[in-house]
């Protein structure tokens, strides 16, 4: 294979059209991620953090530069890329089972069907859901229809996942549950991770490397190499290595938000 | 238990209501060219027993073909108003100005205009008052899908279609069904006050204004529960419907 990162973006300037003119969200921006790594984004609020997760899933075309995966030119939605969101939009019709089948039905897929059950029972075991394949989302509680939703964002195995603040709603205990979830899935599952966040603990226990973006129009203005292994524990966000980083970062955010560090 | 108590209560409801009838018009000694009691009504049945099924029939089946109308057309100007918003604020003043006028006045046009022709007029009456809501709630329940939605299956390559049949037409089913409700009563409406209006016509409507000409009130308030009687069994077809194919919207009871 060649050296190229999994995911490209180069010089990425985007503006949306309003009807006060051009408002311009991200400028200059260039992210690059190794194929198998999770890279989680942080930056304040309304910096266009959501318009990068629509560009790397080709549902926009940035207006200059480019956006490549696996060096090919991102022009429109492809195959091969997961979604979640905070809401995880699980189709009340349907149960957990036909929500995860869901994107096997629109990839098309050389599974039979009890394959691709047996596909879905992997995951919903792998994340705690086993025996709740039968229940409807409107069954379940807000941390149970997440992890049916990243089931469903990875059952067709895509090359990448992006995650657009999937953990923002749950409670605190919850949301560290799925961070253990979300570990466990990288060790089953092979993809390359941009995880949108606004939780600086969450960015260094679920990162390999968190990339901090100023205010809008955003543009890289930090990057941190997370040095915590693919063991790491909960607790490893308590060392003193750990507490300086989320001190860096803290001031990151703080500068990207145009306030003083003090 | 819960079985004999979920069609107890409404039949004990039912034959309260009708004993406290019989006592109002006992009471008052009303003469029943004034006001017939519920013990006129069987009577009144067996009299007109022949005309009440050939007349049901026919008020059942313009009710049910104006309604299936008003299903086809409400949904395709719902779908189109849903997903096009300049199509949406074209022809949204235009339906809220159809809706706005009261039917009673288009009757006599109808009737004018294609004089004679029962079945088409009734049939067009049921439809025209019905689809507005099945119209509206279905273009709401399309424009109002929440972009994730769209955007789940988008990031995937499907299609406008796949979109539309797997996620914008499912979800939209329950405020159809609400909608559907309205309409159902709303087309019986229609009917009747075209049946009513017309000379020489057939249905229900029809007999019950024979009963008005010929000052027979038993048969008058017959025909109201015989239209109370399709109106409900057309209701409920429509509840059972609902419970198959939105079912999954209702809340399990807690």
């Amino acid at each position: 294979m060649n050296d190229s990162p999994l995911i490209d973006i180069s010089d990425v300037t985007h503006a949306y059209k309003t009807e006060a003119g051009p408002l311009p969200v991200l400028r200059d921006l260039t992210i690059r991620a190794a194929e198998g790594t999770f890279t989680a984004v942080v930056g304040p609020s309304g910096c266009g953090k959501s318009t990068l997760t629509r560009l790397v899933a080709g549902l926009m075309i940035p207006d200059e530069g480019e956006v490549r995966l696996h060096g090919e030119l991102v022009k429109s939605p492809r195959k091969t890329v997961g979604m979640a969101f905070q809401n995880p939009v699980l189709l009340e019709w349907r149960t957990i089972m036909d929500n995860v089948l869901l994107p096997l039905e629109i990839v098309g897929t050389k599974l039979n069907r009890a394959e691709q059950r047996d596909r879905a029972m992997e995951l919903l075991t792998l994340v705690g859901l086993d025996g709740f394949e039968d229940k409807r989302p409107s069954e379940l509680s807000g941390g149970m229809r997440q992890r049916a939703s990243l089931c469903r964002s990875i059952v067709h195995r895509p090359e990448v996942l992006i995650l657009d603040e999937p953990f923002g709603a749950l409670d605190n205990f919850t949301r560290e549950d799925l961070w253990q979830t979300m570990h466990d899935l990288r060790k089953a599952e092979t993809f390359t991770c941009v995880l949108i966040t606004h939780d600086l603990r969450e960015s260094l226990f679920l990162g390999d490397q968190v990339v901090v973006l100023s205010g809008r129009p955003a543009t890289v203005q930090y990057v941190m190499d997370v040095t915590l292994g693919p063991d790491r524990v909960l607790d490893d966000l308590y060392t003193p290595e750990s507490a300086e980083n989320l001190h860096i970062l803290r001031d990151q955010i703080k500068i990207a938000q145009g306030r003083d560090v003090a | 238990m819960t079985a004999i108590r979920k069609a107890g209560i409404p039949l004990l409801a039912i034959l309260i209501f009708a004993l406290f009838w019989e006592w109002l018009v006992w009471f008052n000694a009303w003469p029943n060219y004034k006001m017939a009691s519920p013990s006129d009504l069987g009577p009144a049945f067996w009299k007109f027993r022949w005309l009440f099924l050939e007349y049901g029939w026919d008020t059942l089946w313009r009710t049910v073909v104006g309604l299936l109308l008003a299903i086809l057309v409400g949904i395709g100007i719902g779908v189109i108003m849903g997903f096009s918003r300049t199509m949406r604020e074209a022809l949204y003043p235009l339906l809220v100005g159809f809706n706005a006028i009261p039917k009673a006045t288009v009757v006599p046009v109808i009737a004018l205009l294609f004089v004679g022709q029962h079945d088409f007029n009734t049939v067009l009456m049921a439809f025209m008052i019905s689809f507005f809501p099945i119209a509206v709630s279905v273009s709401i329940g399309l424009s109002t899908l929440e972009p994730e939605y769209r955007d789940i299956l988008r990031a995937l390559g499907a299609s406008r279609w796949q979109i539309f049949t797997k996620i914008a037409l499912p979800k939209t089913l329950p405020e159809f069904f609400g909608a559907l409700k309205v309409s159902v009563t709303l087309a019986f409406i229609g009917t009747n006050l075209m049946e009513i209006v017309e000379p020489h016509g057939r249905g229900l409507g029809h007999l019950f204004d024979s009963g008005k000409i010929s000052a027979d009130y038993p048969l008058m308030f017959a025909v109201l529960i015989a239209l109370a009687v399709l109106g409900i069994a057309l209701y409920y077809i429509v509840v059972m419907l609902e419970q198959t194919f939105a079912g999954w919207a209702e809340r399990a009871e807690t």
